[in-house]
């Protein structure tokens, strides 16, 4: 121990206002990993924005070590010299630029201005093969998913020369094989000696692979925990993170169950510009009154599209099947013919497709349902303002006004005002896409509570997520996907994570 | 709350409001020194008000295609075109003034529907469909006036730009008609403010203190009635006026009180989030610009009218000066943000620098120049507004 490759020293970080970092001392060994963890808002990005120089020298207090000499950085730039390399969250590749390009994007492998392109593309591919990713060069990067695209972030750091690689939140959006399989790179790079610092929700997956963990509250270093001397559990961390016990990360819920409210019978959906390609097929599905369903697959498995494709057609072509409300089959060809039947569907990115971010509360909250608040035409603003308010208050939406901007609120209380918008609709039936992603654990143990509530209204209640453990905890019946196929169907009581993976892996040779 | 610190929150909550309002005055002031108070004389009030209306009427149509996230640079073109098929009407075939009118507001409906058509159903970009239309509008311009100018007008259809409202209740070189209807609608604008700080108090919401309120409808009258005294004193209440109140008064409470206005603000702040949330977003785009056409053509009548002619140049870059005013009035350039009272005052910024401008006898050369530097200046400080807001969080 004791040779730390950076040591922060009591940086404290004020916004206008907010004291975003207090104090926080933080020293990471070299050739770890080490996690970071806190509730969203707790400082953690900051922490990482002061430390990769985002927030140039000068804007903190306090001192940064790197290698044992105090830094003093002015721009990213500065920091990426000394081999600090952060990826964000957000990742930043160009989409229409090769594999190639992005990874030497801004450094560029050049002969007197001229940009050589074989050395480039053998250099890329050398990279390429290091972070296991199996793609020629010259592939645009808008043609690779989500986890392939994580892999050229990695690729960019290394060819970098990175010492300290910086990931914020690097699995949110990946399935479980691309999580297992960037899990597995960052283990390999630690045996060639590159420090790794991770900021991940994960709880599982820290305790899988951190040396180390330092967790952080309100602004403060609360305490640091060594992964592989002491045993520690999730629930350990939880405890760190909140500073309370959650006990249990799922509220208690009994389901009275009633009829039948959707089926959905032989749905068959093609993809939107490649009419040729089946991205659902044949799936049948029911949902009944109080019961909340569950539906897992790994990325790609049509989860998504498939929810869509029933909420007006909102995704897809030659769209073939029957969906019946209580019974009765029902036309949903437009998002507003969906909504006027009670089906409510509530975006995974919600930032994207689910609220306008420059408007105020009161405006999303109604969006779906302006009619509502409406007559003749003519929004009648004040009571608007009314019902945006009680949701406001029974949601336990934290903001100061219901005409406070949606952008600034954290992504809790943003998935929050979704869910008010849509339970404004009044619906029968909720798709819940991803309800607790990018949403810290308090804020997650809310949203259960509130899905419990609205079950117990006697609404139906359709969950998709890729956290295995979120279904089990809180749904009824977890319907498996794979492929574009429904692969089955378990009640809670006999599912596990290992049988519903076995499922959702099912066929999936076969089906390609 | 004190009444200071209820008048700095106000001014503070929205800065980029009110600092649009805040450099009107300033800009206005500036060039009543320069001219020697030639700016605020009354024959020059009432000129403004006639050389700009048909900017103001286009900036209103277009401030709710750039909140929609769209752009028209067809306007320009579509007031020559509906100024050129009313001339054909009225003085070739000798047509009534009124037929003239409806004539060109058909032509401004049916472009409006062609536009409507390829940007909302077809999902061609607006630039490009507006682009094109621009270039055939004008193409169609010159193939019904045969390359030729048509003038002039009958005297009735003259009136519609050029006409006064005077009068009617005497007054000796000022008058008192004029003054009245000034007066009406100072007392219509307090009573429904009132109407709706009633309607909020019911509703239990924050409302300025009664100082303050009454402080803003005095300042708001007060100015109301030095803008009718001044036209009173000139020649009576411009008709064209009357026109552009209506279409103001109209399009606000459009885009501030209709569903259809807010479907409009949705679909420019998130695409995406509007269509999963059942707005019928291709509807919307479409009569977007079926009203953005309906609108250039009241200016094309009114531009006719007022220059007493239909000319194959009719109307040349009078987009820009529409799409300068909605942005220097705060409108964003990526759309979901934007009012017609700022379009408004920014299409009056570019209004009285121009005239302003006009009457130091500054060459037409530095004039362009300057109305550029305006509007960088305007967006610049929109964009350094933001980032200031956004630190502050």
């Amino acid at each position: 121990m004791a040779n730390p490759i950076l040591e922060m020293q009591a940086i404290t970080k004020t916004f206008p206002g907010v004291k975003a970092l207090q104090d926080v001392s933080m020293s990471v060994e070299r050739g770890e990993i080490h996690a970071i963890c806190g509730e969203n808002g707790a400082g953690k990005s900051t922490l990482m924005k002061v430390l990769s120089g985002v927030y140039p020298h000068g804007t903190y207090e306090g001192s940064i070590l790197f290698e044992g000499d105090e830094v003093q950085f002015g721009s990213i730039n500065d920091s990426e010299a000394k081999g600090i390399v952060i990826i964000h969250q957000e990742l930043a590749l160009v989409p229409f630029l090769s594999i190639a390009e992005n990874i030497f994007l801004g450094n560029e492998r050049s002969h007197r201005g001229l940009i050589d392109w074989n050395l480039a593309n053998s250099e890329a591919a050398a990279l390429l093969a290091r972070v296991g990713l199996n793609e020629l060069p010259v592939t645009p990067v808008g043609q690779l998913g989500v986890g392939k695209q994580q892999l050229v972030e990695i690729a960019k750091a290394l060819s970098k020369q990175v010492k300290l690689l910086i990931l914020d939140e690097p699995t949110a959006a990946l399935n479980d094989n691309d999580s297992e399989h960037l899990l597995g790179l960052l283990r390999q790079l630690k045996e060639q000696g590159i420090t790794s610092i991770m900021i991940s929700h994960k709880l599982n997956e820290i305790a899988e692979i951190a040396d180390t963990t330092t967790i952080i509250r309100d602004g403060r270093t609360v305490e640091t925990l060594d992964m592989v001397a002491d045993e520690v559990t999730q629930e350990r961390i939880i405890r760190g993170m909140v500073g309370r016990d959650l006990g249990h990360r799922f509220p208690p819920h009994e389901s009275h169950i009633g009829d039948e409210v959707l089926r959905i019978e032989d749905w068959t959906v093609h993809h939107p510009t490649d009419p040729e390609r089946v991205v659902v097929e044949g799936a049948n599905l029911t949902v009944r009154a109080g019961e909340i369903v569950g539906l897992a697959g790994l990325m790609g498995a049509g989860r998504t599209e498939l929810a869509m494709s029933v909420f007006g057609r909102s995704y897809g072509s030659r769209i073939t099947g029957k969906v019946f409300l209580h019974g009765q089959e029902i036309r949903v060809a437009s998002v507003s013919e969906a909504i006027s039947h009670g089906i409510a569907y509530a975006t995974e990115d919600r930032k994207k497709y689910g609220l306008n971010l420059i408007e105020d509360i009161k405006s999303n909250i109604s969006a779906a349902s302006l009619s509502k608040v409406s007559t003749s035409g003519f929004v009648n603003s004040n009571e608007e303002i009314k019902v945006a308010e009680g949701f406001r208050q029974s949601m336990n939406i934290k903001a100061p006004t219901v005409l406070a901007l949606t952008g600034k609120l954290s992504g809790g209380n943003q998935q929050k005002v979704v869910l008010s918008k849509w339970l404004f609709t009044d619906p029968q039936v909720l798709i819940l896409d991803e309800p607790t992603r990018g949403i810290d654990v308090g804020a997650k143990y809310e949203i259960y509570t509130l899905i419990n509530k609205l079950a117990e209204e006697g609404k139906a209640v359709l969950v998709i997520s890729s956290e295995l453990p979120e279904l089990l905890g809180i749904c009824n019946r977890i319907y498996t996907l794979a492929a574009g196929r429904i692969t089955g169907v378990m009640p809670r009581e006999q599912a596990t994570q290992e049988n519903l993976m076995e499922l959702m892996t099912k066929e999936r040779d076969q089906v390609r | 709350m004190t009444a200071m610190a209820g008048l700095k929150d106000l001014f503070t909550r929205n800065l980029r409001q009110s600092g649009i309002f805040v450099a009107f005055v300033a800009i206005v002031g500036l060039f009543t020194i320069l001219t020697d108070g030639v700016l605020l004389s009354p024959g020059n009030v009432t000129n403004i008000v006639l050389q700009y209306s048909y900017i103001l009427i286009l900036a209103i149509g277009m401030v709710i295609v750039i909140i929609g996230g769209h752009i028209d640079l067809s306007v320009g073109s579509v007031v020559a075109l509906t100024g050129a098929v009313s001339a054909v009407v009225v003085i070739q075939n000798n047509g009534p003034w009124w037929l003239g009118v409806l004539a060109g507001l058909g032509v401004g409906f049916l472009v409006g529907i062609w536009q409507g058509f390829w940007v909302a159903y077809v999902g061609i970009p607006s630039f490009i469909v507006t682009l094109a239309g621009m270039l055939l509008f004008r193409g169609m311009t010159l193939q019904v006036l045969g390359n030729i100018s048509l003038s002039p007008f009958p005297a009735e259809y003259q009136r519609i730009a050029g006409g006064f409202l005077n009068g009617f209740l005497g007054g000796e070189g000022i008058d008192v008609f004029t003054l009245v209807i000034g007066a009406i609608a100072v007392l219509g604008y307090a009573v429904s403010q009132y109407r709706t700080r009633l309607g909020r108090l019911k509703y239990q919401q924050v409302v300025e203190s009664m100082p303050i309120f009454i402080t803003k409808i005095v300042l708001v009258g007060l100015v109301g009635m030095a803008f009718t005294y001044q036209l009173a004193r000139s020649r009576g209440l411009p008709i064209v006026l009357i026109i552009l109140g209506v279409l103001v008064i109209a399009y606000t409470i459009v885009t501030t009180k209709t569903v259809f206005g807010r479907h409009v603000y949705a679909i420019g702040g998130n695409l995406s989030a509007a269509q999963l949330s059942g707005v019928k977003v291709k509807r919307v785009n479409f009569w977007i610009f079926v009203n953005m056409g309906m609108l250039a053509a009241v200016a094309g009548v009114v531009y006719s009218s007022r220059s007493n002619s239909a000319q194959p140049a009719a109307g040349n870059m009078f987009e820009l000066d529409a799409i300068a005013a909605c942005f220097i009035g705060g409108a964003s350039t990526t759309g979901g943000v934007g009012r017609v009272t700022g379009a408004m005052v920014g299409g009056l910024i570019m209004a009285v620098m121009s005239n302003g401008m006009q009457l130091m006898g500054i060459d037409q050369s530095v004039q362009q120049m300057v109305k550029g530097l305006v509007l960088l200046l305007a967006v610049a400080f929109d964009i350094y507004n933001k980032r200031r807001a956004g630190a502050a969080r």
